[in-house]
């Protein structure tokens, strides 16, 4: 129990740091450090499923996408959500990501493994080509201006307090999701992932544990659409399409998958080599996949796996070690 | 809506199914027998038009492109299975994964060498024109494109039926252990197979650049496409990929003109739906 308090301990320290360091620079980094924590919430979601449940999504974009839309069609047609009915809005992010969490899920749970992959690509498509389509609501390739952040006693509009809510929403989707795959509920999800079979024959409904995550880690995509709308200031089908997903799907891989935390980190160095690394040189995008690829050969655990392979060399050396010392006694 | 709409539709239909076949059939292959899922068969597309391109405007010769730019691309499909993909063994997620990563560097590396323009392939003339059956006019270059699928189709179906190497193919996709165990190299089939896959998608790639055109950002929307024909027709089916790209084909036209609003929805939502029913797909074997 020991490590892992301090585990908790090093991952409050970092964000304190975040919220703390991160006002103090320049706008360019709030808002790269502003996107990346939006995102990051997507990316835990996927961990949820990835990481801790083993259902592989390539769809989690399309709640993202609901969130967003719905943000931006409430605030540009109805003058919704622009005061403190912002609130209201994030709610029914919620609510939409997870409505349409338990409409898919009931097609996608039904497959597993590489199956799930592509059924989750499959609906996620279904949502890009309507958001791509649908011009009288979406406003189809161009998307839709948002042209004002909320403001309601705190102004939106202002990038520090702005950072601030989406930081505030953040911390609490990490302790929520925390909580939940701590809880027996989780532990069960680790089951299903560990060997299904053996699960069900205790008597648990894998199906349904499984729909639950995947409603869940819908709801927690919706969320990070709202917030992603109105730090964007545009939502487009460029938000739902296919590579947004797969980005979501790998950044949770590359930090480590089933950490939570590794999504994060995952997120922060991907928006980070996207958007600075851009700015710098025109090469970027070859480190981006560069990094993917090591990752996927080399630290399948992630970055968040070093740790514990370091601890494992230096375990198997010390065994090495002792064997050595002992083979000449026993000569 | 006369006749003639339905006609043309049908024909422009059959004609992208016919496209949509040469990436799809190489894409359900690859899954049957691998079971992965190859994230970078857009690129290996994509590429496969602009290795045309640099073909064309070095020699003028369209013919030369054709056999140039597939070869290349199969090559570099054959590097990518026997570098990368084979030493992580059986391990289909971490396989997906390498292969959108190297899709991402394919983007870039398309992006620095043939710049961000848009670029057609333009055909011989002797294939831009149109010839008139029963008062309908019907371009010559999409009846070549049905023609070459057809005759790729036939040829792709005799291998796979007729001889020793086809027999090894269908055993390892019905089940790789006991082919191995039967003596089969199944480590050899999947690199042949892989190279195949791409080899076909770049003469996609080469044949749609005429009417689709090659530009930056296709490969990831060619993708999609050519994984509700794997679906549809079922994972590892030669036969479910033709039919399955056929129907793809004809919803997609027939979707953009009957029902512009929805057309994608009209194409996705059966594609979730069948895999959901269905998992191998409608033709695939179980």
């Amino acid at each position: 129990m020991h490590s892992e308090s301090l585990k908790i301990l090093l991952v409050v320290g970092a964000l304190a740091a975040i919220a703390v360091v991160v006002p103090n620079t320049n706008s360019f980094l709030i808002l790269l450090a502003t996107r990346a924590l939006a995102f990051a919430i997507l990316v835990m979601s996927v961990d949820i499923l990835l990481g801790y449940t083993g259902l592989p999504s390539l769809g989690q974009a399309a709640y993202l996408g609901v969130g967003a839309y719905m943000t931006a069609i409430l605030a540009t047609k109805y003058q919704f959500g622009l005061g403190y009915d912002f609130w209201l809005v994030v709610v029914f992010g919620i609510l939409g990501g997870a409505a349409l969490a338990a409409v898919f899920g009931l097609l996608a749970i039904r497959a597993s493994g590489v199956y799930f992959l592509m059924i989750t690509l499959a609906l996620g498509q279904c949502v890009w080509g309507l958001a791509y389509r649908w011009n009288s609501l979406t406003g189809g390739d161009n998307g839709i201006n948002l042209r004002e952040r909320p403001k309601f006693g705190l102004d939106l509009s202002n990038e520090v307090t702005f950072f601030y809510v989406v930081f505030a929403c953040f911390a609490v989707s990490l302790l929520l999701m925390y909580t939940l795959v701590r809880s027996p509920f989780g532990r069960s999800l680790a089951g299903i992932r560990e060997r299904e079979l053996r699960m069900k024959i205790l008597g648990y409904n894998t199906w349904l544990h499984k729909y639950i995550a995947f409603i869940i880690a819908g709801a927690f995509g919706g969320l990070s659409g709202v917030l992603w709308a109105h730090t964007a200031g545009i939502v487009s089908p460029e938000n739902v399409v296919l590579t947004t997903s797969v980005d979501a799907l790998l950044m949770a891989v590359l930090g480590g998958a089933g950490t939570l935390i590794g999504g994060v980190i995952g997120s922060f160095i991907v928006f980070g080599l996207r958007e600075y690394l851009s700015t710098i040189v025109p090469w970027w995008q070859y480190v981006l996949g560069i990094v993917y690829i090591l990752t996927i050969l080399y630290l399948p655990t992630g970055l968040m796996g070093i740790p514990e392979r370091i601890r494992q060399r230096r375990a198997s050396a010390q065994r090495r070690n002792d064997a050595k010392k002992l083979a000449p006694a026993a000569s | 809506m006369n006749w003639n709409f339905w006609i043309i539709q049908t024909f422009n239909g059959v004609s992208y199914g016919a496209l949509l076949f040469l990436v799809g059939s190489g894409l359900s292959l690859i899954f049957g027998v691998m079971r992965i899922v190859n994230l970078s068969h857009g690129s290996y597309f994509l590429l496969g038009g602009y290795v045309a391109l640099t073909v064309i405007w070095t020699t003028g010769s369209w013919l030369l492109a054709i056999p140039v730019a597939a070869l290349t691309i199969a090559l570099l499909g054959l590097a990518m299975e026997r570098v990368f993909l084979r030493p992580l063994g059986f391990d289909p997620l971490r396989q997906v994964l390498l292969t959108v990563g190297f899709a991402f560097l394919f983007q870039q590396a398309a992006l620095d060498i043939w710049t961000g323009n848009n670029f057609d392939i333009n055909p011989p003339d002797a294939l831009t024109k149109s010839i008139v059956v029963g008062g309908v006019y019907l371009p010559l270059y999409r009846v070549f494109m049905i023609g070459t699928a057809l005759a790729i189709g036939v040829v792709l179906w005799l291998a796979m039926e007729k001889t020793r190497m086809g027999a090894a193919v269908r055993a390892t996709v019905d089940d790789a252990q006991m082919a191995r165990g039967v003596g089969v190299d199944t480590s050899r089939i999947s690199m042949f197979i892989f190279a195949l896959g791409a080899f076909l998608a770049a003469l996609g790639g080469v044949i749609g650049g005429a009417f689709l055109g090659i530009y930056p950002g296709l490969d990831f929307e060619i993708l999609p496409l050519a994984f509700a024909v794997v679906i549809i027709g079922g994972m590892g089916s030669l036969g479910g990929a033709a039919i399955g790209a056929l129907l793809v084909g004809l919803a997609d036209n027939f979707g953009k003109a009957l029902f512009p609003e929805i057309s994608y929805f009209t194409l996705y939502a059966p594609m979730a739906l069948i895999l959901a029913v269905k998992p191998t797909g409608l033709f695939g074997r179980e």
